[in-house]
């Protein structure tokens, strides 16, 4: 068989081991990682929390909380994290820390025997993202709070913390990270794309151990947290990169890879509503956001900062209208178009609105990663000052407190942000392409119904192109 | 490819500056700033043409930076700032408050387009280019 090759040059199977090196894999295996890594993060955390609660309602681009979360925090998530690492941050992310504690009564060692709290199944009927969903959608309603505001960060992320431990007492091991957490139903969307891979090495290792020690546990490490089979699990959607796999693999079959980039959006295996919902509301948050934050519409800002309710109101109508229905809404349309251009009378709509909603995953994170360097590039100076004075008490720790307001390069700003939407639109329709023949059995159908897709995502492109330089 | 699409847009924008230097005019904007955002929002000038922008305050002290020129000048209530200069980079850049102005300050922004869009027009036929190859070439596959 003639081997599937990207833009007709990378061959799509394409890997490479990292963890064949010795030190990664020691690293990888040690139970002292990814610990030590998430004690440093708490650490930050817990001053980001303070910094936070000191700050109370001044200007957050003064603030150590709200600098580090929403500028340092965020861009390298969309613009490092989630594209090259896929759930990296999940690894070291102290949120579900306490809950992890409380259940396994260790933090270091193993407890191979019962875990302490309820340890309930969650609901089959949301084993989705859909409380993903509305949660990050409900939480931007309050972007304009706690973007700027201090206060409101220590707010939002207490919370979180506060929900994983709660869930954390009553569902089983991860279930806040699978199915609740507003941070992860986005990383799960877009690791889609990453360029890296947790997965087993040799299929014939696993088939013939028939203990399968990294769903169960052993005496190294835990059955997978996230629930997942490591010994066949496919998509790097649900993977936390908790690394116990690579401790309770008795043969080191496990291994972390780096790939060719969107390899998942071609495994048809738990694709859903859900997914595709999750890949329009990012699509209209991203324009929403742009529009208040890099706009020039003082209106917009006011509606988002609520200085009226009735305007705060209208935002919030608005905007979830416009995630959850207009979006959609369109990309029905052309889903329909494009059945009808396919003419192929069999295939449930269902499946080609479903199908097609993937390609939106490549140009999503490249309209998120545009409106990062709009924020890193005119904002970053502003973590010299923060990372010297964090609470804002006229320390100058580095050196670095009077540094003032440079913004980098942003004279470039719109074609670095022009480029990385072309680039991402090349992925989107490279794997377009494919998807319409998974969704078409026929060559000829394939190819027309890719068309009202091509033109669907050839103005999505264009939309954003003209937002971010028009 | 990229450095190709470099050479292009620097010789359309050589073409259209030169031509534009000939028919340069002057412009003059008084820009309101009130928290968080500038009145006019947005100013177009024509490349070539010389920018002279008066800022003045309606409330606390802010300022404005614009993106690609580098220039920036402050109001204080009362006291205005002012500064000019030759729109000789075509494309759309920003213009920012330059002094924290209350908790919206890093959202407080404007847009100064200098015509013709070349950076944005030329992005699009990118786009429509690539997705015209597209089309050509998968109608081209064989099963
Ligand atoms: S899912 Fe959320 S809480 Fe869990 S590790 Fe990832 S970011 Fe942290
Ligand atoms: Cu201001």
């Amino acid at each position: 068989m003639e081997k599937e090759k990207l833009f007709g040059l990378i061959d799509l199977n394409w890997r490479f081991e990292l963890t064949k090196f010795k030190l990664v894999r020691w690293i990888f295996k040690s139970r002292w990682f990814p610990l030590l890594a998430l004690i440093f993060n708490l650490s930050v955390f817990i001053i980001i929390l303070l910094a936070g609660f000191i700050g109370g309602y001044s200007a957050g681009n003064y603030n150590f909380g709200v600098m580090i979360v929403w500028i340092l925090w965020w861009v390298l998530l969309m613009l490092i994290l989630v594209p090259f690492f896929s759930r990296m941050w999940c690894m070291v992310c102290p949120f579900p820390l306490f809950s992890d504690w409380f259940q396994r009564g260790k933090l270091f060692e193993i407890n191979t025997g019962k875990h302490r709290g309820l340890n309930l199944k969650w609901p089959k009927h949301l084993k989705n993202m859909w409380v993903m969903n509305i949660g990050f959608l409900v939480t931007t309603f309050f972007s304009g709070f706690f973007t700027v505001r201090p206060y409101a960060t220590f707010v939002l992320l207490g919370s979180i913390i506060l929900l994983a431990f709660i869930i954390g007492l009553i569902f089983e091991k991860r279930t806040f990270c699978l199915y609740v957490c507003q941070v992860s139903g986005f990383q799960g969307l877009y690791s889609q794309f990453a360029a890296s891979e947790i997965r087993h090495k040799d299929e014939e290792i696993c088939k013939k151990h028939a203990l399968k020690t990294c769903f169960l546990g052993n005496e190294k490490g835990y059955g997978c947290p996230w629930l997942l089979t490591p010994f066949n699990f496919k998509k790097n959607t649900y993977c936390g990169m908790c690394l116990e796999c690579f401790k309770t693999c008795p043969h080191d079959n496990m291994g972390f890879f780096l790939r060719v980039p969107g390899k998942d959006l071609l495994i048809d295996e738990k694709r859903g509503m859900d997914e595709a919902w999750k890949a329009f509301i990012m699509l209209g948050i991203a324009m929403v956001f742009f529009l208040s934050m890099q706009g020039p519409w003082g209106i917009l800002k006011d509606m988002v900062r609520a200085t009226t309710l009735k305007g705060y109101l209208t935002f919030i109508a608005i905007h979830s209208a416009f995630s959850l229905l207009v979006m959609p809404g369109i990309f029905f349309v052309f889903s329909y178009l494009s059945k009808l251009a396919s003419a192929n009378k069999e295939v449930p709509l269902k499946k080609v609105f479903i199908n097609f909603a993937y390609t939106l995953i490549p140009i999503g994170l490249g309209v998120w990663i545009a409106f990062s360097l709009g924020i890193i590039l005119p904002n970053g100076s502003y973590i010299l000052h923060i990372i010297s004075d964090p609470f804002a008490w006229g320390w100058n720790l580095f050196g670095t407190a009077n540094f003032p307001w440079t913004p980098v390069f942003t004279g470039l700003l719109g074609y670095l942000q022009g480029a990385t939407l072309i680039i991402f639109y090349l992925f989107s329709i490279a794997y377009g392409f494919r998807l319409s023949k998974q969704t078409y059995p026929d060559l000829n159908q394939a190819k027309r119904g890719w068309i009202p897709m091509l033109c669907f995502l050839t103005l999505i492109t264009l939309t954003f192109l003209w937002l971010y330089l028009g | 490819m990229r450095i190709l699409l470099k050479i292009i847009l620097l010789v359309v924008t050589g073409i259209i500056f030169f031509t534009g230097l000939a028919f340069a005019e002057e412009h003059f904007f008084e820009i309101k700033a009130k928290k968080f955002s500038y009145t006019p929002n947005i100013i177009r000038v024509k490349i070539g043409d010389k920018v002279k922008i008066r800022l003045v305050s309606e409330d606390v002290t802010h300022g404005i930076f614009v993106d690609g020129y580098g220039v920036e000048t402050r109001a204080y209530p009362g006291q205005d700032g002012s500064f000019s200069f030759v729109a000789n980079q075509p494309g759309r850049f920003t213009f920012r408050c330059s002094v924290t102005c209350g908790e919206f300050h890093p959202y407080m922004v404007g847009y100064l387009v200098v015509l013709p869009n070349a950076r944005f027009y030329l992005y699009a036929l990118v786009v429509l280019f690539i997705g015209g190859a597209n089309l050509f070439f998968i109608s081209k596959k064989k099963a």
